[in-house]
């Protein structure tokens, strides 16, 4: 650890004591490179790979649980099943258009470690037998582009993509492509009409979920930057070892990026499932606490699309399913800390405003409800909000998300959780991401709402002195 | 019967099970859905209209405006879904005004309406808007939105007909489907995002869509607005009556729409044998030229020295014109004898007027030298051969092209073809001189030289893969004449290649003129050894024509042949002009009878599928003009013989009395079928072996395409205001490799010279021309290309030679 060098460009990582799946070459200063990767036993997962049937891997990625790192959660190994059989070509999309707001380890991944993914887009290539890749890479991540595609040339160059990988049959290529710039297109359907050319809309699914008609109308499986760049160590360990780490139903590492008011923000890649909200926070190894020593506030425990969450959740371990149940996801991974001296709108504003200027404008309740909520909250944090624009909140948001939406428990305010997911009426879930800070912080943090509202003094009509009408006086005077 | 047979008693009967019946509840009604239907229009079909605003039945379905959101249970409890994406499944219940579907609808249409500005007093769509009416049947009837709306410019002209005003849109994606999907136009799109989303074009792109008025009718607010039509009426004042189209020979059905006795606006009706809702601009903004100004408003005739006008006729009255015109005609049977007269033009018309006209011509005057064509189309035993329709085109697997850009004469019927080839249930075999509108969707364009498409037809024939396709199951061919710088002779040859090899091939005929068919079918066409359009041209050229009558026909303007048109009008001793505007040709005529336009007159019109529909009066005829079938009659009266028609009823019932193919084909059946009944007449005779002469070929000689384009100098666009400006100037477009052998460079004059004259144009490049030919499109304004066309030879051959 003692030559790890910390970017200018990138927040820092730190890596402590831990198992490291995904992140063991981040401590080299050319971790990006050929010659460093095939020293640390780069393209080795691709070789026991193609030491086994398509098949055999496929069966040792479902064996291991590998749970998609996106935010959705949903395992990689049954998603690669969910092809239609015999139908061609099929393909794989990566998704590399990170964007949620406070995530940056995908960026990290591939600024650091790109053969890493590459040899994972092979591996699943070659288990979920996909005739071609595309590589589909966030406009504004100009390095990660950069490095990506210097890493797929030496790697074309060297044998490892192209025909006839490493003198076997397998053969695959993988396009690159850069986004133009918009959150909506890391929601698959939306990067797939973005890489066909198309504005970047969500499709709506059902009917069609992209692994029946997806790229070009062929199957396809969309897959996260860190959910394959798990693959190597995976192959080159097996599933048996994978699992001993973390938990039976979460096994392996997550890489989780913290910002906010903490004193050691940056990426951390922590055990699944035992891992404790608290323990990242707080921990020696991870955040070491909240920063001047102030006191936590709130935290969003999953990218800013998350409900929020407060000290009462801080023991909660990484585990989709209890952190579902308490009224949040782990989402993207990002973690945002909030001390005590957040001013809770402004936090809850900035979060909505971006929600509403990401909006690609598809559906009436994102594009409409969106800037709706962001205008009313904006009139509130200028001081001009009265107490019927509250409710107001609340009444927009229904018609983006009709029945309860999900908050965590409080036991200042005597609150129970209401868990996730919710229901919605838009197509994608940017609607409802726009509402849910909104919502938590309404719910949580009323009083501060309440404080920033305009104050007015009424006079009682009793009260105020009556003038008596001299008689005549009137409509002519 | 002596014994008891077990098997004589009923057995019992299977209850027959529907395979495309699905048992649905709407609202807990049940009710039998088709398999594959909507919930939406499924739920329409059992009385439950689902509000919507970006579903529309003839474009795909994108779940974007949120309205129909309905809650639906299919099992696993009930689920706000959008009801315009997902088809009916066994046993769904459908609930479209539950507490939480209503919710959402409520909240969908406040949300429409938070941006929207409520201008609906001086809104034209304000009366018809769905926004409005949906407002008032699902909207939460208040509004909790107090934040400032957004502003944007008001109208911007996104083309010359159409106007868009973003404050209005509630982006719904129909007009920018419309244009991509359908239209395959996509110069309109969504910019920017968010909140901030709007509708535009491409930066100095306008939206040149010949379709671009579809986009206004679909239009669910009034964000798209048509330049005829702004501020002219309001919907609750408009009066309107369903007809068809005769701009083309398509016959799209459309609503025909007036506003105190003016003609304000034609809205497409989806007729499903035929155009699905949809017009092109120049059927759409047509009317304009209806209620022109200078529109022939009293007959004239041209007699000195009574004070003229400036063209040197007089105006009178109606018995007076007949009597001059009935005295030419008896003149002129005294001089050359009934062969001596002929009539030329009548495409325009009913099939009533047409009728009438041909009673007159062949019965009365004894005359067979009778043609609804202007030399520039195919010969009329192209109605002898088997014939399709556009349903059957759209749904054979193998269309043959060997007609005319059909997105530039026929637009609706490109529109269909297109469909079919998008949705790959049609391959397309193009056989052309020159790339059209549907190169693009054609599954093999094949170029041909004008006046080699036989050899080139029969040499394609023999590959395998167009083999192995033709093979496929049915085969419908467009026919129609492609190039007016070639005779008719190489299209047929060509045609006569195609179904010799193909017999199971059926026809569809390009012709493009309005009425040409019913025309041609009812009667007005050549009689025994009578003249076709050219030998009435040639023949008034060389003198023997002692009384020629054009029936709306504009010789000058539309023969291809202009130099022989002007001696055909220079020939002929007398001219009679039944028409509606005061054409170069009809300045001529020694008698000018007003005709009465669409729209003023009823009747029925026959499609190029030979489908007879009705076409309807809306509005007063202009001035004292009267239909053709009434000239004609009154006309014949005069000549001695009563034909007995009182109304365009007698005439329609004379038609399904006399014309083959035409019985049943009533007022009362054509009532009870809107969209028509095919009527073909089976007697016409087939086309002679065509002679095909092309003469020795110069290598430095340019062959000569001229096609036309959907706006021309005819005066359904020069005297529509709208439509006028888009009338292009005539230019010579030749292939980007040519330019250099020419010697000149692009917007550069260049002489043109055929054997015939020279003329000089500026050159201009087209990619879709092949190498060695030239094309300048028909009737634009500038030089008359058709300067340069011999009508007596096969092909035109130009050479180009820098100024």
């Amino acid at each position: 650890m003692s030559n790890a060098t910390t970017y200018p460009w990138t927040p820092g990582f730190y890596a402590g004591d831990r198992p490291q799946i995904v992140t063991s070459r981040f401590q080299y200063e050319d971790s990006y490179t050929l010659e460093r990767y095939l020293a640390t036993d780069g393209y080795e997962g691709l070789k026991a790979a193609l030491g086994l049937t398509g098949t055999e891997v496929h069966d040792d990625v479902r064996k291991a649980t590998l749970l998609g790192r996106g935010g959705a959660g949903f395992p990689a190994g049954t998603k690669w099943g969910l092809t239609p059989p015999n139908t061609w070509p099929r393909y794989l999309v990566v998704n590399g258009d990170e964007s949620e707001p406070g995530t940056y380890k995908d960026r990290l991944l591939m600024e650091r470690d790109p053969h890493q993914l590459i040899e994972g887009c092979l591996i699943a290539c070659y288990a979920a037998g996909l005739s071609q890749c595309f590589l589909y890479i966030r406009g504004e991540m100009a390095v990660a582009q950069e490095r990506v595609a210097a890493a797929l040339n030496e790697a074309y160059a060297a044998g490892y993509v192209g025909k006839n990988i490493l003198g076997t049959e397998f053969s695959l290529d993988i396009v690159l492509h850069w986004g133009a710039g918009a959150y909506v297109v890391g929601e698959e359907t939306a990067l797939i009409e973005s890489l066909e050319g198309n504005r970047g809309m969500p499709r709506l699914k059902p009917p069609f979920f992209p692994a029946a008609i997806g790229l070009y109308g062929k199957p396809t499986i969309v897959n996260n930057v860190e959910t394959l760049s798990n693959l190597p160590w995976l192959l080159r360990n097996g599933s048996a070892e994978y699992n001993k780490i973390g938990t039976e139903t979460s096994p392996g590492t997550r890489m989780f990026a913290v910002s906010g008011h903490v004193k050691r923000p940056g990426v951390y890649e922590v055990v699944n499932g035992t891992t404790t909200f608290r323990d990242l926070i707080y921990g020696d190894d991870f955040c070491q606490g909240i920063r001047g020593d102030n006191t936590l506030k709130a935290f969003v425990p999953g990218g800013g699309s998350a409900p929020w969450f407060i000290e009462d959740q801080l023991d909660l371990p990484f585990e989709g399913r209890l952190v579902g149940a308490a009224g949040s996801m782990l989402g993207s991974g990002a973690i945002m800390v909030m001390d005590n001296t957040t001013d809770i709108p402004k936090a809850a504003l900035t979060l909505a405003r971006f929600y509403a200027n990401e909006s690609c404008g598809k559906c009436t309740p994102c594009r409409e409800g969106g800037t709706w909520l962001m205008r009313i909250l904006d009139r509130i944090v200028a001081g001009l909000g009265t107490a019927r624009d509250l409710d107001q909140l609340f009444e927009v948001g229904e018609t983006i998300c009709p029945g309860a939406f999900p908050h965590a428990a409080s036991a200042r305010l005597g609150l129970t959780a209401v868990p996730f997911p919710y229901k919605m009426t838009t197509i994608c879930f940017v609607g409802p991401s726009a509402y849910a800070p909104i919502n938590s912080a309404l719910v949580l943090f009323r009083e501060e709402f309440e404080a920033k509202l305009v104050k007015r003094t009424f006079i009682p009509v009793s009260a105020a002195p009556v003038e008596p009408v001299a008689a005549g006086a009137g409509a002519h005077a | 019967m002596t014994t008891t047979d077990t098997n004589t008693e009923p057995e019992a009967v299977e209850p027959v099970v529907d395979p495309n019946a699905v048992a649905i509840t709407v609202n807990g009604k049940p009710f039998t859905a088709r398999k594959g239907d909507l919930i939406i229009n499924a739920a329409e079909a059992a009385g439950e209209y689902i509000p919507r605003f970006c579903y529309h039945e003839r474009m795909e379905p994108v779940g974007m405006c949120r309205m129909c959101l309905v809650e639906v249970d299919t099992g696993r409890g009930p689920q706000l879904m959008p009801s315009c994406m997902f088809p009916v499944s066994p046993d769904m219940k459908v609930l479209t005004a539950s507490p939480v579907a209503k919710a959402a609808q409520e909240g969908v249409i406040e949300l429409l309406l938070a941006n929207h500005p409520l201008d609906c007093p001086v809104c034209d769509k304000g009366g018809e808007c769905p926004l409005q009416d949906q407002t008032f049947s699902n909207g939460p009837g208040e509004s909790r939105y107090v934040e400032e709306k957004r502003h944007y410019e008001k109208p911007i002209a996104i083309s010359e007909l159409v106007f868009l005003d973003r404050e209005r849109c509630i982006l719904c994606d129909r007009c920018t489907r419309f244009a991509d999907t359908v239209a395959g136009d996509a110069l309109i799109h969504f910019t920017h995002r968010g909140n901030l989303t709007q509708v535009n074009t491409f930066p100095d792109e306008p939206f040149a869509s010949y379709f671009s008025g579809n986009t206004v009718q679909i239009c669910p607010v009034g964000a798209l607005t048509a330049k005829p039509y702004r501020f002219k009426a309001r919907p609750w004042d408009l009066e309107e009556v369903e007809s068809t189209c005769t701009t083309c020979s398509v016959g799209c059905r459309i609503a025909v729409q007036s506003s105190r006795d003016e003609l304000v606006r034609y809205q497409g009706v989806d007729s499903d044998p035929v155009n699905w809702g949809w017009l092109c601009d120049k059927g759409r903004f047509g009317f304009e030229s209806v209620t022109s100004d200078d529109r022939l408003t009293a007959p004239l005739v041209l007699t000195a020295p009574l004070v003229l006008t400036a063209d040197g006729h007089v105006p009178t009255s109606w018995s007076s014109a007949l009597g001059s015109a009935a005295t030419l005609i008896k003149d002129a049977l005294a001089s050359g004898g009934p062969s001596s007269i002929a009539v030329l033009g009548g495409a325009r018309g009913t099939n009533e007027d047409a009728f009438a006209w041909a009673r007159l011509a062949h019965d009365v005057v004894g005359t067979p030298n009778v043609s609804a064509q202007l030399a520039d189309g195919l010969p009329v035993g192209l109605l002898a051969l088997k014939r399709a329709t556009i349903d059957q085109a759209a749904k054979a697997p193998t269309v043959i092209l060997l007609a005319p850009d059909l997105k530039e004469e026929l637009p609706v019927l490109y529109l269909r073809l297109r469909d079919a080839a998008e949705k790959k249930h049609t391959r397309i075999i193009e056989f052309t001189a020159k790339g059209s509108g549907m190169s693009r969707y054609a599954w093999r364009t094949i170029y041909y030289e004008p006046g080699t498409q036989a050899d080139v037809v029969a040499t394609t024939l023999r590959n395998d893969d167009i083999a192995t396709q033709i093979a496929k199951g049915d085969v419908v061919i467009v026919a129609g004449r492609a190039n007016l710088a070639e005779s008719s002779a190489p299209s047929i040859a060509a045609l006569q290649a195609l179904t010799n090899s193909i017999p199971k091939a059926s026809v569809l005929p390009a012709l493009r003129r309005g009425n040409i068919v019913g025309a041609t079918q009812v009667g007005l066409r050549p009689g025994k050894s009578g003249l076709d359009s050219k030998g009435i041209l040639n023949a008034a050229a060389d003198g023997k024509i002692e009384c020629l009558i054009l029936l709306g026909a504009d010789p000058l303007s539309d023969v291809p042949d202009v130099d022989l048109a002007r001696r055909a009008l220079a020939g002929a001793r007398r001219i009679i002009s039944v028409d509606t505007f005061l054409s170069d040709s009809t300045k001529l005529a020694h008698v000018v009878l007003p005709a009465a336009a669409y729209g003023e007159k009823s009747g029925t019109t026959t499609n190029l599928e030979g489908r007879v529909t009705q076409v309807a009066q809306k509005v007063t005829v202009a001035g004292t003009s009267r239909p053709d079938w009434m000239i004609a009659t009154e006309l014949a009266q005069r000549l001695g013989t009563d034909l007995g028609f009182e109304s365009f009823a007698d005439v329609t019932t004379a038609i399904s009395q006399h014309v083959d193919g035409f019985d049943g084909v009533t007022i009362a059946a054509l009532e009870a079928n809107p969209d028509g009944l095919i009527a073909l007449a089976p007697h016409i005779d087939p086309v002679n072996d065509p002679t095909v002469n092309l003469g020795d070929r110069n290598a430095y000689d340019f062959r000569l395409i001229v096609s036309r384009k959907l706006y021309d100098r005819a005066s359904v666009t020069t005297m529509s205001p709208s439509l006028a400006p888009l009338i292009s100037t005539t230019t010579l477009f030749v292939n980007p490799l040519d330019v250099a052998r020419i010697g000149s460079s692009i917007g550069a004059e260049v002489k043109v010279s055929s054997a015939k004259a020279t003329v000089v144009l500026a050159l201009d490049t087209d990619a879709s021309v092949q190498r060695g030919t030239a094309w300048v499109p028909f009737n634009q304004l500038g030089v008359n290309i058709g300067e340069l066309i011999d009508a007596a030879a096969s092909v035109t051959d130009v050479r180009i030679e820098s100024l």
